[in-house]
């Protein structure tokens, strides 16, 4: 048999996702082929890298992942500045968790005003995630979103129970809409369909999988990333949207990371640990397709980065 | 001929276009002479085995081009089996059948092998191999450990070489590769482990005919490398086969992360979905200084059978063997176990209750935390359909009254005296319908992290009841 390398072209395309605007915009998307199969297809953006910052003091953040930003933890505009002009942000998550209820419950109307002073301030664009919790999700969703008016931000995020609120917040406000789903293409594409039923444009939608991190799960979003993209290469139009995975948060909560040498000597250096952990759980989804990764530890962040830089090399 | 059909082969992917033959199909393609010069009887009996993947159609001296060209997709294993084995020690790769894990599973995890630099002394490679006898850990009922040592010839040295070797077999039972361009040195390592099945590393363009016939003459198997591409590796891999060796392992030897992900992407590929008999085997990657952690995730995921790296540091073998048992797992397995009561440990009537979702992975977690905390309890498992905590209660699923029900089903109340129940510190909210519901109860919020279940036994728990 002659040899001849067996390439593969695809009829779907993913589509191409603007975050932000004016000079501070960012285009995501537009693989027309599996993650970095650069030999075989086209990827026209390159995946781009989430700092989270978060609206209160991260008091359970442990040490390893706090000492990166130690000045400036206790002022969100602070911090997002330093995580661009330090640490090079593509985008910046402000993750509003002080609003939920259990938390220190502020108010949707002070969110909206941190909102406001962040996009002034800094030269970014910006992820808005909500608290999580459904009332107050709705509510701080939506004050922020207008507060941002006009500034392309992704909010985040609707769910399939959920998402009526978030889709109109989004529409009325020009903003791109993450769709969450807990690990199950059926569901993935049955958000986007209600979403886009909205007359919700589909070049706003981002997916979010759900993220496990490395050893609590990371395998189950891997490969629900992998069939939804197949899927969507394969021509299914209502799969064709890039992918955000929420990485740090999922990481630095686990024992791996926590866990001082002196306990488990074999685990060695508790800093290089915890990075080497978020690093891991980033570079193996940026092999199944994530387009936006939020990420916490600067450090991490290099080495997906490093990661990124190399397979776009072209071979 | 209805028992033939019985013979039947899975399809090799999903997109169907590899439909393998059954036995009639392949008994229609044969000269039907009953020559017996195959081994078989009968033509008949020939088919059968080949549609069983038994053995191979080109056994058969009268094939037709035509019938050649149609039986090549019902070949043996499209990705053939290599053994690497030092006395009773074993290990496997090969014989994958999948591009993506969950079109079924990846049948064999990538071998990670720790270099031993022959040029080194005796007490710094001691120290060495002992470092990695101690990297053991057990994960949700599996052992994460090395699994080969190669032994390089730096040194040039055909004496330093066998102490090595000799060095190594004595302090350490793992497989072994022996790494080496000179056929004569890897000769004198191969005698220094009579009986056992080590992996030659490596053949190239100008050394293959001695290194085949090495590998052919003590039964190994042999790494075959290429510096230009796919074509020179899978020219120089035919002419090997041709000299009877089939126990081949590929290495393409790709220059950058780009490259890695492409050939061995596209070996795969050409193995399973082209079944190119001249790329049907295992790979090979041994990292260079540059980029060793990156290309090892990207080796994990994307089709390295066997990874050499020189050394590795304990924040970098922790995570990458954990990714490897990740990317390994069966994706057929459930994502949910049954609901219902699950002891941990030997509780008795004293021990503390707790409650989750029937997630499985958050039943691992919870489990193996409880254990650790080296208390022995009892754990109810609700039916959420398989979400996790936080999912299952956004959705409803696991609210005061659900959990309440799902604890007067459960029968908790004939294995234990008390009538504390433990949840999940994210759900605090339930607390206040859950004792409405139970109205003996008392209602303890646990942590929200299962990694802290420990401490808060040891704390709130054990203050309040004593075992």
């Amino acid at each position: 048999m002659e040899f001849e390398i067996p390439l593969k072209k695809w009829s779907g395309r993913i589509k191409e996702v603007t975050i932000g605007t004016g000079k501070n915009s960012i285009t995501i998307g537009g693989e027309d082929t599996l993650p970095f199969h650069r030999f075989e297809g086209n990827i026209p953006k390159k995946p781009v890298i989430a700092f989270e910052v978060t609206d209160v003091y991260p008091s359970d953040w442990i040490d390893v992942v706090k000492e990166p930003y130690n000045e400036y933890l206790k002022n969100p505009v602070d911090w997002a500045k330093a995580a661009v002009e330090k640490f090079n942000a593509d985008v910046i998550c402000l993750n509003l968790r002080g609003t939920h209820p259990d938390r220190e419950n502020k108010s949707a109307d002070e969110s909206a005003e941190l909102v406001k002073n962040i996009i002034s301030e800094v030269d970014a664009p910006l992820i808005i995630q909500g608290p999580g919790s459904s009332e107050k999700q709705d509510e701080v969703l939506n004050k922020c979103g207008e507060a941002a008016a006009g500034k392309r931000c992704i909010i985040a995020s609707a769910l399939q129970d959920n998402y009526k609120t978030v889709t109109a917040t989004c529409q009325a406000y020009g903003h791109i809409i993450v769709a969450e789903s807990p690990i199950d293409v059926n569901i993935a594409k049955q958000l986007n369909i209600l979403i886009s039923d909205m007359n919700f444009p589909f070049e706003r939608i981002i997916i979010d999988p759900l993220t496990g991190g490395l050893g609590y799960g990371l395998e189950y979003t891997y490969s629900v990333m992998e069939r939804i993209r197949l899927q969507a290469l394969s021509g299914d139009a209502m799969l064709q949207m890039p992918f955000i995975c929420f990485i740090g948060q999922e990481v630095w909560r686990v024992k791996e990371v926590k866990v001082p040498e002196y306990v488990e000597p074999l685990w060695g250096d508790m800093k290089k640990r915890g990075i080497h952990w978020e690093a891991t759980t980033a570079v193996t989804l940026l092999l199944s397709g994530a387009d936006i990764l939020v990420m916490r530890h600067p450090e991490a962040v290099s080495i997906v980065r490093k990661t990124v830089d190399r397979l776009m090399e072209k071979p | 001929m209805q028992r033939l059909n019985h013979c039947n082969v899975r399809v090799i992917n999903k997109t169907g276009d590899k439909m393998a033959l059954t036995g009639l199909e392949i008994f229609k393609l044969l000269p039907n002479t009953n020559c017996k010069e195959c081994g078989f009887a009968t033509c008949l009996a020939f088919a059968m085995r080949v549609a069983a993947k038994k053995i191979n159609a080109e056994v058969c001296p009268y094939l037709s081009e035509e019938a050649k060209e149609k039986l090549s997709d019902s070949a043996v294993q499209p990705i053939k089996l290599i053994e690497i084995k030092s006395g009773d020690k074993s290990v496997k790769v090969g014989e994958e059948l999948v591009m993506f894990r969950h079109e079924k599973k990846f049948f064999r995890q990538t071998l990670f092998s720790i270099c031993i630099d022959d040029s080194k002394d005796e007490k710094e490679i001691t120290e060495k191999l002992e470092n990695i006898k101690k990297v053991n850990f057990n994960r949700a009922g599996e052992i994460l450990k090395f699994d080969l040592i190669a032994v390089k010839d730096k040194s040039g040295d055909k004496q330093k070489f066998c102490r090595t070797v000799h060095l190594v077999k004595n302090i350490i039972d793992f497989p072994l590769i022996l790494i080496s361009e000179t056929p004569e040195i890897v000769e004198a390592g191969l005698n220094e482990i009579p009986g056992d099945k080590p992996l030659i590393y490596a053949a190239n363009t100008k050394n293959w005919e001695e290194m085949t016939k090495l590998a052919k003459r003590y039964n190994t198997s042999l790494v075959v490398t290429a510096e230009n591409g796919l074509k020179d590796l899978s020219e120089l891999s035919g002419k090997i086969k041709n000299k009877g060796l089939e126990n081949i392992v590929l290495n393409p030897k790709s220059s950058n992360s780009a490259e890695i992900l492409a050939d061995y992407t596209l070996i795969r590929r050409c193995a399973l979905e082209k079944n190119y008999r001249n790329l049907g085997f295992p790979t090979l990657l041994y990292l260079g200084d540059e980029d060793s952690f990156i290309n090892s995730v990207i080796g994990i995921c994307k089709y390295a059978s066997i990874i050499i790296f020189e050394d590795l540091k304990e924040w970098e073998y922790l995570s990458l063997l954990t990714l490897r048992q990740n990317i390994f797992s069966d994706p057929q397995k459930p994502l949910q176990v049954n609901w219902g009561i699950y002891k941990v440990g030997e509780p008795d009537d004293k021990s503390p209750f707790f409650v989750t979702t029937n997630f499985s992975l958050t039943y691992f977690i919870v489990s193996t935390e409880i254990e650790g905390s080296g208390f022995s309890g009892h754990l109810l498992l609700t039916d959420s359909e398989g979400l996790s905590v936080l999912t299952a209660w956004a959705a409803g699923k696991f609210s005061g009254k659900t959990v309440g029900q799902f604890v007067k089903e459960s029968g908790i109340e004939k294995c234990i005296s008390h009538r504390n129940i433990i949840i999940p510190g994210y759900v605090a909210a339930i607390s206040g319908e859950l004792e409405d519901c139970l109205p003996d109860w008392k209602v303890y919020v646990g942590p929200q992290e299962a990694s802290d279940i420990s401490s808060f036994l040891n704390e709130v728990w054990l203050k309040e009841n004593k075992i």
